[in-house]
């Protein structure tokens, strides 16, 4: 029993032994990796990026930026995010509308019901 | 001298930074460095009281301080009624635990502001409102004194919202910040509105003294409402969340890193109201329902408005929202079982300690997290995630600390947002499954996002226009890197921390007649 | 019933108050809509003070009648500073604003949203 261990009522979690798996991962993959060639061989030609016979793209071209990634998470909850993001009018008026909703939402789930 | 601090740690915890922010005028005629050293001296001194404090609340049981008394065991007068007269500090478990990690926090965000905020014009308004900040904070949550809370709120909300405006930013930060102002005075307002229905029934504005007397009238039920409404705000709770990611967005980053918790003293507040105020008197279930339905809109409509977000401080505050959904979610779960001994043992204690233990991560990993982006927005002059790339290559320290942030904040083995997140969804499965596996999505959805921003950030080739970028100064990496070492420690020795701070902390606000006893026994 | 009027005005301060607020386009107005529930407050809590026939807590060669709790004095007069600074902060924003937007208009306050 190692004091660091965490009982959260139904299981238990371990850190340090987390971290004694992980280091031995580690240096498995670090054998493995001792295994491959220790240098690209060759006149250094076959060390360059090869994308289908393409040039290598510029640094501008070669980056995909942050609103292209999750495309299609955002496009499958369209219909999601129709409602939710036009919700978030930055408009104060709304934001206290919210406000006095939530209050007499409250008010009635705690003084009626 | 060691007695006198002892003796006076609640008082002092309040006076050194008032001192300080009042003071930092003259002192900023002297230059930058005795500024710069002013204002480390002062937060680093009033994060040594609060660990002297919390280290006497947890070795001697809660500390009583009564504001102009000869003692503390003149709290009630002997002719006053049994009416505590004067302000009364009630410093328990839950209290000395929020002052510590706000404390500290408020001295790595002062630290990191030294290298930020080098260039800026206007610091001593800045330092000063840091630490009137501050000091709202600490106040909120070591006052037992309902009417002095509300006054610590209102300096919370003055604050605040004078620093979000401090770069005006074209009057777009000024527009969050009057958003955020206007919003939180209207709560605050409400909330004096229920400080006055409870006043006027139980003719007392100490905590402990309305517990005992709580009969839970009809006013008793409005001022609830007003209460939560008004802290759920505060805390930027889902769907009262509409100023957090406008002020954290446009706040400097050292400012939103403190501006998480000045929200947490919101969510203490709420907290200290359901179980310390009204406690078993009122409908628990009711309430407590009410609690996780906010927790969990929280956490979900946070991490879904995150994934689509351009700027990357905007995203974070969405995250910061979703984060707090965890906190409500597992006082929640705490509070539906208050009155039932053999469910909380089953797992409303683990479910209240692992809300309350992500408190504490949230604030450091968040805080972590705002400070490299500050860092980057410093370096590049773009909060737009399609405009960066490759920083990866020049800015290796930050990448780090980012890497370390998001894992702790997607729940990622063996940072600390994991241990908080795994007590909160063993017990919530005990509760009810179909919630802990909401919150499972959301903290896949919160890696995902993550994912997203390192990438955007840090990966691909060097990018031609940030080729000059550098990292950024010594003191920003050594705020940074504080933080980043408590987010491992944290996770790498949970069971350390929960059982000498955060059991203490969720038993006393379990245990609503210790907290009156406090009060009435003249400890 | 009549004792009660004071809490019913604070009422009606405080739902005036809110519907300046919601209805007001102008954020000058806004302000002072927030200014109104404020002052309802005020009076909310200066009326839970009050006793029929009491006297000021002045210890001093008082009659031996009921005496007022001047707690409640202290909290208004406190919230009623709280309130000028609030109140003188938030038109300092909107001053700010109307300078770079060249509006007051709440609706048109919006380049921070989603």
């Amino acid at each position: 029993m190692i004091a660091e261990t965490l009982y959260t009522g139904f299981g238990a979690w371990n850190p340090i032994v987390w971290l004694v798996a992980f280091a031995v991962a580690i240096l498995l993959a670090w054998f493995i990796q001792r295994l491959g060639e220790p240098d690209i061989p060759g006149d250094g030609e076959s060390g360059k990026s090869y994308i289908s016979g393409n040039d290598e793209p510029s640094p501008e071209d070669g980056h995909i930026g942050g609103s292209n990634l999750y495309w299609g998470f955002t496009d499958a909850m369209k219909g999601y995010y129709a409602r939710v993001v036009p919700l978030h009018t930055g408009c104060l008026t709304d934001y206290v509308l919210w406000f006095l909703g939530t209050f007499a939402l409250l008010f009635i789930f705690i003084g009626v019901l | 001298m060691m007695d006198f601090i002892m003796a006076n740690a609640p008082a002092l915890l309040i006076a050194v930074p008032m001192l300080g922010a009042f003071a930092l005028p003259l002192v900023g005629r002297l230059g930058d460095t005795p500024r710069n050293g002013w204002i480390l001296a002062v937060t680093l001194i009033t994060a040594i009281i609060a660990a002297l404090l919390a280290w006497t609340v947890l070795t001697g049981g809660p500390v009583l301080y009564t504001f102009g008394a000869a003692s503390s065991s003149d709290a009630i007068p002997a002719d006053s009624g049994g009416i505590p007269i004067r302000i009364i500090f009630t410093v328990d478990a839950m209290s000395a635990f929020m002052a510590l990690f706000a404390a500290f926090v408020g001295f790595i965000t002062c630290l990191y502001s030294v290298a930020s905020e080098r260039l800026s014009s206007g610091k001593d308004g800045y330092y000063a409102l840091m630490l009137l900040l501050l000091v709202g904070i600490l106040g909120m949550v070591t006052t037992g004194d309902l009417f002095n809370f509300f006054v610590f709120l209102e300096i919370n909300s003055l604050a605040g919202a004078a620093l979000v405006a401090y770069r005006i930013d074209k009057g777009v930060s000024v527009e969050a910040a009057l958003k955020y102002g206007f919003l939180s005075t209207l709560a605050g307002l409400m909330v004096l509105y229920a400080i006055g229905l409870l006043y006027g029934q139980y003719d007392s504005l100490n905590m402990a003294v309305i517990a005992s007397r709580m009969s839970y009238t009809m006013l008793d039920k409005v001022a609830l409402a007003l209460l939560i409404a008004g802290l759920a705000l505060k805390a930027g709770a889902v769907p009262l969340h509409f100023w957090t990611p406008d002020a954290y967005s446009m706040a400097p980053a050292a400012v939103t890193a403190f501006l998480v918790v000045a929200s947490q003293a919101g969510l203490y507040g709420l907290f200290r109201v359901l179980f310390s105020v009204y406690g078993l008197t009122l409908n628990y279930v009711t309430v407590g329902w009410a609690v996780i339905i906010l927790g969990v809109l929280s956490m979900v409509v946070g991490v879904t408005m995150a994934i689509p977000q351009k700027d990357v401080k905007r995203l974070m505050a969405y995250h910061a929202v979703s984060q707090s959904g965890y906190m409500l979610l597992g006082v929640g779960v705490g509070l539906v079982v208050l009155g039932d001994a053999a469910a909380m043992d089953a797992f409303g204690r683990t479910a209240m300690e692992g809300g309350i233990f992500h408190i504490v991560n949230h604030a450091m990993y968040k805080g972590l997290l705002f400070l490299t982006a500050g860092a980057i927005f410093l370096q590049t002059g773009t909060r737009n995630l399609n405009k960066m790339g490759g920083l990866g290559h020049s800015m290796k320290w930050t990448m780090l600390f980012f890497i370390i942030g998001a894992l702790a904040i997607a729940g990622i083995p063996p940072f600390n947002g994991f241990a908080s997140k795994l007590m909160i969804y063993e017990s919530v499965f005990a509760f009810s499954p179909v919630i802990a596996v909401i919150a499972m999505v959301v903290s896949i959805l919160t890696l995902a996002s993550f994912v997203k921003v390192f990438h955007a950030i840090f990966m691909g080739p060097q990018q031609p226009k940030y080729a000059d970028v550098i990292e950024v100064p010594r003191p920003m990496l050594v705020a940074m890197g504080a933080l980043a070492l408590l987010t491992i420690l944290m996770g790498i020795f949970p069971e350390q921390i929960v059982s000498t701070v955060i059991a203490p902390a969720a038993n006393a606000l379990i245990d609503q007649s210790a907290y009156v006893a406090t009060v009435f026994g003249g400890v | 019933m009549i004792e009660n009027v004071p809490y019913f005005c604070a009422g009606i301060l405080v739902i005036i108050g809110l519907v300046v607020i919601v209805t007001k386009k102008d954020m000058i107005k806004m302000v002072m809509g927030l200014a109104l529930v404020e002052a309802g407050v005020n009076l909310l809590l200066v009326a839970t003070g009050f006793i029929s026939g009491g006297v000021a807590p002045i210890f001093t060669n008082a009659p031996s009648t009921a005496m007022v709790m001047p707690t409640v004095q202290a909290m208004t007069l406190t919230n009623i500073v709280i309130g000028i600074a609030t109140t003188a902060l938030l038109l300092s924003f909107v001053m700010v604003i109307s300078k770079k937007y060249g509006t007051r208009d709440v609706t048109e306050m919006r380049r921070l949203k989603e």
